[in-house]
């Protein structure tokens, strides 16, 4: 993505504006945000009772997430359709995850 | 006592996967809860059908008494969320509209269970395993040993799969005709894969492995059957022709025939003409999918009378046409080699030369195997034997070898020609990445031969570095 130029980079946010405008209008839409490069990015890790802050993000992050959107689907497989019309679909890969409800116990793990 | 043991093992084999995917629709597509469900309704087959005689229609009992006992089940565990209350608490007679539903039905089921085991969002070989379990029913110990895995590895292995599709929410259903094409294409590399590990398989003793081969031709039967597009056609076409073949590719030692060795005489040929109508009626499509022309190709070698006599021609055009299908080097290389056999070995050489220019295959073993060979038939010894190494190079450095190298036997011999083709028992499988698998029965034992050529050339230096 970092070899876009502006304008083929706006092109790509506009088509993404209009995606959200669609995927709200089908109802599938329950929220979802963009988010800023990997270079703005602080890493927390707690260990030994502590924290560990580094800046920048995972170091074992080969992909990086570049935002999120959630959307209600029937099931994977119209997830996986839904996933396709995302446009950066095309530059890298949309990862599709099952969302987890937290609950006091008995958590799926 | 005997004969009502023998007819409930029949019902076994005809309808365990005809009930199993139909109770699987009917409860979710709950595997766990399927399966048990299935091995419950034959346990009361086992307790009931001596005395009362087997039932007239036994797969509507199977999955009547199945998908009681899951209900039970359900109940036990004190499960009660909203979709297992609406099965309980559902008048029987919904769920057994079954019943009443054609064979057109079951027939979904069928494929609903296809499509389910050969889901992408499932690992390659999570697919294949799943699918030979669920949709063939072979035991898992039995996949364990064809792939020469570990039991416990490949149970892991079905296991993760199966929690995938439930919580990844994987639903139990045919593709709408948007996602068909790729789906089906998706289900067609699981049984080509399958076909392949079996028909890979050299030795005698590998009959498990053989018996993948068959399991793949069954479910290309199944799936002709149930869904006839073109490429389902071709794919069925292309392993009945290679089949047809099974008998000469091996001799009573357990090595590998190349094609032009091989006796023709006991090529199957009834299965051979099976094959050939399907091909025309595979050709049909609008282009013919990649299939039905690898498919074409298998089936002008097996109407040849000898290898000589092959209607080499036709068949680079075929390739040609291949090529603009799925444009690929490897395929270039195919095609070579095909020129060389009409043309004479020096067309051939130029071409795979210009190709090795190209660097597209530059660590591809396979492209100085088929030069070595050329080479060899055109009588060029010492560029045959330097080509040869450089086969063996590539292959072993890359080879990833999944079972442990066992009895290999090699007998070497002073002429060129028979140290090209010593003779040697294989029992070792080298796993390729799945593309270039692909292609190894694409060519209808063209390449094959020079592949088998670098697999000695690779032993041997492994044995003798």
């Amino acid at each position: 993505m970092q070899q876009l130029s502006q304008d083929e980079w706006d092109a790509l946010n506009r088509e993404c504006i209009a995606c959200v405008a669609g995927l709200q209008a089908s109802g599938h839409f329950l929220e979802g945000a963009p988010l800023l490069s990997t270079d703005t990015a602080t890493t927390v890790r707690v260990r030994d009772g502590g924290p560990m802050i580094t800046d920048g993000p995972f170091a074992e992050t080969k992909e990086q997430l570049a935002g999120f959107y959630m959307l209600e689907a029937r099931d994977c497989n119209e997830a996986i359709r839904l996933a396709q019309k995302i446009p950066p679909a095309r530059y890298g890969s949309v990862e599709i995850r099952p969302v987890r409800e937290l609950m006091e116990e008995g958590n799926r793990k | 006592m005997d004969s009502i043991q023998a007819d409930i093992e029949a019902v076994y084999r005809r309808e365990s996967r005809r009930v199993l995917a139909t109770l699987l629709r009917l409860l979710n597509g709950n595997f766990d809860l399927a399966e048990e469900a299935l091995q419950e309704a034959f346990v009361e087959a086992v307790k009931h059908w001596p005395a009362q005689g087997v039932p007239d229609n036994p797969r509507t009992w199977l999955v009547s008494v199945g998908r009681f006992k899951a209900i039970d089940q359900l109940r036990k565990r004190g499960r009660r969320d909203a979709s297992v209350q609406r099965m309980i608490d559902t008048p029987g007679d919904q769920y057994t509209d079954w019943e009443a539903e054609t064979d057109s039905a079951v027939g979904d089921d069928r494929l609903r269970l296809i499509f389910i085991c050969c889901h992408p969002a499932l690992s390659p070989e999570a697919q294949v395993a799943l699918t030979l379990r669920e949709a063939c029913g072979l035991t898992t110990e039995a996949i364990a040993a064809a792939f020469l895995v570990p039991v416990s590895t490949l149970a892991q292995r079905i296991v993760r799969a199966k929690n995938k599709i439930r919580d990844a929410g994987i639903p139990y259903e045919v593709p709408g005709p948007a996602d068909l094409p790729s789906r089906l294409a998706g289900v067609l590399q699981v049984i080509y894969l399958v076909f392949n590990e079996g028909y890979s398989a050299s030795s005698g003793e590998a009959l498990l492995q053989r018996e993948l081969s068959a399991e793949a031709l069954r479910l290309g039967r199944l799936l002709h059957e149930l869904l006839a597009a073109p490429e389902v056609t071709g794919l069925l076409a292309l392993m009945l022709l290679h089949d047809a073949r099974q008998a000469s590719r091996v001799n009573s030692e357990g090595d590998f025939v190349p094609l032009d060795e091989q006796d023709r005489s006991v090529w199957d040929q009834a299965q051979i003409q099976e094959g050939a109508r399907l091909v025309t009626l595979a050709l049909s499509g609008h282009p013919p999918g990649p299939f039905a022309v690898q498919a074409a190709i298998a089936a002008l070698h097996t109407q040849a009378p000898c290898a000589a006599e092959t209607d080499w021609a036709e068949i680079v055009g075929l390739y040609s046409l291949l090529l603009q299908l799925q444009p690929s080097p490897v395929i270039e290389l195919n095609r070579a080699v095909a020129i060389a056999m009409g043309d004479g070995p020096s067309a051939g050489i130029d071409l795979i030369e210009h190709l090795e220019r190209d660097g597209a295959l530059g660590s591809y073993y396979l492209l100085p195997a088929g030069k070595a060979d050329l080479y060899r038939r055109a009588g060029e010894r010492d560029l045959a034997l330097r080509a040869y190494r450089q086969a063996l190079n590539l292959s072993s450095c890359r080879a990833r070898m999944t079972r442990p190298p066992c009895s290999v036997r090699v007998r070497r011999c002073s002429a060129c020609a028979n140290w090209i083709w010593p003779p040697l028992r294989l029992r070792f499988m080298v796993q390729r990445p799945q593309r270039e698998k692909t292609y190894e029965i694409s060519v209808s034992g063209l390449l094959r031969r020079t592949e088998n050529a670098a697999a000695v050339a690779g032993r041997m230096g492994c044995a003798e570095p």
